[in-house]
């Protein structure tokens, strides 16, 4: 008897019990399930959700993997132990197994974890409320470990994701319900609930804390922190660019993003609309400032002066920006819902993302406050977007009755 | 009077088994089926029963609603059986078909010189009055208020439908007899959409403004035609008359019989030689599905209508009032693993999120009637409006008729639209949520509580 067939006499078995939605979550993932049209149209194409999600993941996983080797390459530059990188984006330094160990080790933890806790939650509310397992936990899952810090606690993450998907999510009706962004709604849990772990210059690069006030103290200062400070960068624009910054896992590498942002563009599950439009948002306000320190608005002994004086294309390298872009800001369900709005709302995104990365002196990483900022106001832009559409049926009516 | 209408959202679905351009004489069906369910929200009241003999062309029932709206036995024969339901709702009429035809006279009308209360009672009594239907509500049409204007569409882009051109070839006295009479009920136009590059004998018909439409299907739906020629306004009415039921209109004007013949296409990818056939309204499928067409051991899908949105009906099932396609394809109840995650090459998507069906536009396909994926909420954006012509936002329309807000639904559009405009959108959904029947049902709504 076939593993297909096997299944199938379980699936039955299972039918109406409590554990069906949990059955049919695994069952599903390695069978397209025998499920037909009835009513409606009697064919459809051939995309689902699990599908339209993969592709998400697939495009972040060259990310993920930047980020083991990363890991690795921050903790033993800073330790001094091996140069700096050399020979741009294929530098020998870099793609070693030591590197990549450190990040295994630190990181398929945090994917462990982040999987374990949500779906697990997912799994629970699913039997409750008996309803099958949605998809969206997927890409939520995929995405907490790569915008959290290398050596953030176990525990901590566990309780941030339990949050994120009960209060984020789960609690407006499960996935395609929910207002804010369930990885933001996580990552801003951890910011607000452990600020004093999630933000300062020991977190990014691993074993910076332990090492912490002993002899062997180094420095853990991302790009934006260095800014923030006045200080000097220290990173060259390529280095920024191909991601040999330290920083959350798997953010950056801004020209390993742009792959996937292009990739999820050619396969139309990314909204290219939002991605373009958030890029001009933050170039407008990079200029913006730009041009406020040429104008001698402000001077170099404001604590702005470095962030303000970044060159303005420099920010969609820098920090989480090019991140939050391309695989937050798009996440269907929390953006606008409109092509009109989706031009609105990625503009936004951006324009802010740079507003509050200048202005925030604790915290300098404004994208994900813009895009959960935005996410609020997704439904009021769409709300306009559709009174247009609205007014015009109106008009249409009295031109007829007049 | 010629007018181009182009359109550009959309999505041909190109399927195997077009139906060939040769006609065939259907074997005479037995039985004939009436189904009112056929006629969306008409209560029937029996006139007949069981045993009675009837002509073609006879009443059998009448809408409770509204008695002056009769439905008629396509053919001759005597009343076999009806089939109850639960609170004995009628399920079907059977008529045991005679062996030659007795039809029941109705009387000519010569319909140039016939004043509009001739044309609208002639209908009414011969029973083409089920043909016209209205919008909003997407039901048969009420007969006491006249309409803004009346639309045909001439041009099916549906995936496998039946040719227009060819299945009206040579019934343009018929048409225009139809149309001349159509014309006499409305103060408006009647508007008719042909293919650009079709010789529709539509094409020239007097009397009727001619668009001539291109593009992607929805291009032949009339929805599309009304929305892009005269979109309906709140408290306005617009008539719906299919192009092949305009034949049993006009000759019934021409010679008072009403003679339910119709050209119908029997396609699809299980059929062994799919071509047109000549039957009448609510004959049995079987006469037609299995000469040269199913195989014994296949595992069919039997459609009364085309993919989109047409009725599942058994092998031993009817034809139904208003198709003009059987379509026959393949059950899909089987499971294939990693179908959610390995590439797709025959299958249709519109993404590109490794299904390559955007490689070769021209490909033909042999889809079958599996979901490819469980039921979900909607998540998804932006993927409906590639597929949807109208001036509308799909799916805040939808998620409208879900929660049932009648004023959000009626700013949003509901007046203008009928579920089978939603049949690409619900095509092509990832969440695989049933947009036309939750379109039906929201206009259900509002004809109960507005009307």
């Amino acid at each position: 008897m076939s593993l297909k067939r096997r299944l199938h006499i379980l699936k039955r078995k299972y039918r109406g019990s409590k554990m069906a939605p949990a059955f049919n979550a695994i069952h599903t993932f390695l069978f397209l399930p025998d499920e037909t049209t009835h009513g409606g149209t009697h064919i459809k194409a051939a995309d689902d959700l699990k599908r339209t999600m993969n592709t998400v993941i697939m495009a972040m996983i060259p990310c993920l993997i930047f980020g083991m080797f990363n890991a690795g390459y921050q903790h033993y530059a800073a330790l001094g132990d091996i140069q700096r990188v050399s020979a741009g984006f294929l530098s020998p330094e870099f793609w070693t197994l030591d590197n990549f160990l450190i990040g295994l080790i630190k990181i398929l933890p945090l994917v462990v974890v982040s999987y374990g806790v949500g779906l697990g939650i997912e799994f629970l509310f699913a039997i409750i409320k008996k309803h099958e397992v949605e998809e969206g936990y997927l890409v939520t899952g995929m995405l907490v470990p790569l915008i959290v810090p290398v050596d953030i606690p176990l525990w901590m993450l566990a309780v941030a994701v339990a949050f994120g998907v009960v209060i984020g999510k789960e609690v407006f009706g499960g996935t395609g319900m929910n207002i804010l962004n369930p990885a933001l709604t996580i990552r801003a849990f951890l910011f607000f609930a452990y600020p004093t772990w999630m933000s300062g210059d020991k977190v990014w690069v691993h074993g910076a804390v332990e090492r912490a006030a002993t002899p062997d103290a180094i420095s853990g200062e991302t790009i934006l922190g260095s800014l923030a400070q006045n200080a000097d960068v220290g990173y060259s624009v390529m280095d920024m660019f191909l991601g040999f910054i330290p920083g959350s896992v798997g953010e950056t590498s801004a020209f390993l993003i742009l792959i996937g942002g292009l990739f999820l563009i050619f396969t139309k599950i990314g909204s290219w609309r939002i991605m373009l439009s958030s890029v001009l948002g933050a170039l407008a306000m990079g200029l913006i400032f730009n041009w406020v320190i040429e104008a001698g608005v402000v001077g170099s002994s404001s604590k702005f002066y470095g962030l303000m004086n970044t060159v303005w294309w420099h920010h969609l390298l820098i920090g989480g920006f090019a991140f939050g872009t391309v695989f937050m800001a798009t996440d269907p369900v929390t953006a606008s819902q409109t092509n009109k709005g989706k031009w609105i709302y990625g503009f936004l995104v951006g324009f802010i993302s740079i507003m509050i990365r200048v202005f925030n002196p604790a915290y300098p990483e404004g994208v994900m406050l813009a895009i959960l900022l935005m996410n609020v106001f997704a439904p009021t832009i769409d709300h306009y977007v559709v009174q247009g559409n609205v007014k015009k049926r109106m008009k249409r009516l009295k031109a007829k009755t007049a | 009077m010629s007018n181009d209408i182009r359109i550009k959202k959309g999505l041909d679905i190109k399927l195997k088994g077009a139906a060939e351009k040769t006609l065939d004489s259907a074997i005479v069906s037995n039985t004939c089926t009436i189904r009112p369910e056929d006629f969306h929200s008409v209560i029937p009241k029996l006139i007949l029963k069981v045993g009675a003999k009837v002509k073609a062309g006879e009443p059998v029932f009448y809408d409770k609603s509204n008695e002056n709206v009769k439905f008629v036995s396509p053919v001759s024969g005597e009343i076999s059986e009806i089939i109850r339901g639960a609170k004995r709702r009628i399920l079907a009429i059977k008529i045991q078909v005679d062996k030659t035809q007795t039809y029941k006279d109705h009387g000519k009308l010569d319909v140039d010189a016939a004043t509009q209360e001739e044309v609208l009672g002639k209908l009414l009594n011969s029973g083409c009055w089920p043909f016209i239907k209205q919008r909003p509500y997407d039901v048969i049409a009420n007969p006491d208020k006249a309409p803004k204007a009346i639309f045909v569409s001439g041009y099916a882009s549906a995936p496998l439908a039946a040719d227009l051109d060819f299945t009206l070839q040579g019934k343009e006295a018929e048409l225009q007899a139809a149309v001349t009479a159509l014309g006499k009920l409305t103060e408006g136009a009647v508007h008719i959409s042909v293919g650009k590059n079709s010789n529709s004998p539509l094409a020239s018909v007097s009397g009727a403004s001619i668009h001539k439409v291109s593009g992607p299907h929805p291009s032949g739906n009339v929805g599309t035609l009304i929305n892009k020629v005269d979109p309906i306004n709140k408290g306005e009415i617009v008539w719906t008359v299919s192009a092949q039921d305009l034949v049993i209109i006009g000759e019934l004007l021409l010679t008072g019989k009403f003679n339910a013949e119709r050209v119908v296409a029997l396609a699809g990818s299980l059929v062994e030689k799919p071509r047109y056939f000549t039957t009448k309204i609510g004959s049995e499928v079987a006469t037609m599905i299995y000469d040269k067409g199913i195989s014994k051991d296949a595992n069919p899908r039997i459609i009364s209508g085309n993919v989109l949105s047409g009725k599942e009906i058994r092998p031993d099932g009817a034809l139904d009032y208003y198709s003009n396609v059987i379509t026959v394809i393949p059950e899909g109840d089987d499971y294939e693993l990693f179908g959610w995650n390995k590439p797709v090459f025959n299958k249709i998507s519109t993404s590109r999120a490794l299904t390559f069906s955007w490689l070769n536009s021209k490909k033909e396909y042999d889809l079958n009637t599996n979901t490819n994926g469980e039921h979900r909420a909607f998540v998804v954006t932006g993927g409906y409006e590639e597929v949807f012509p109208l001036d509308i936002y799909p799916l805040q329309i939808l998620k409208a008729c879900m929660y049932k807000d009648l004023d959000e639904m009626e700013a949003l559009g509901m007046y203008e639209v009928a579920p089978e405009d939603f049949a690409l959108t619900e095509f092509v959904c990832v969440s695989k949520q049933p947009h036309q029947k939750i379109i039906r049902e929201g206009l259900d709504l509002m004809l109960k509580e507005i009307g």
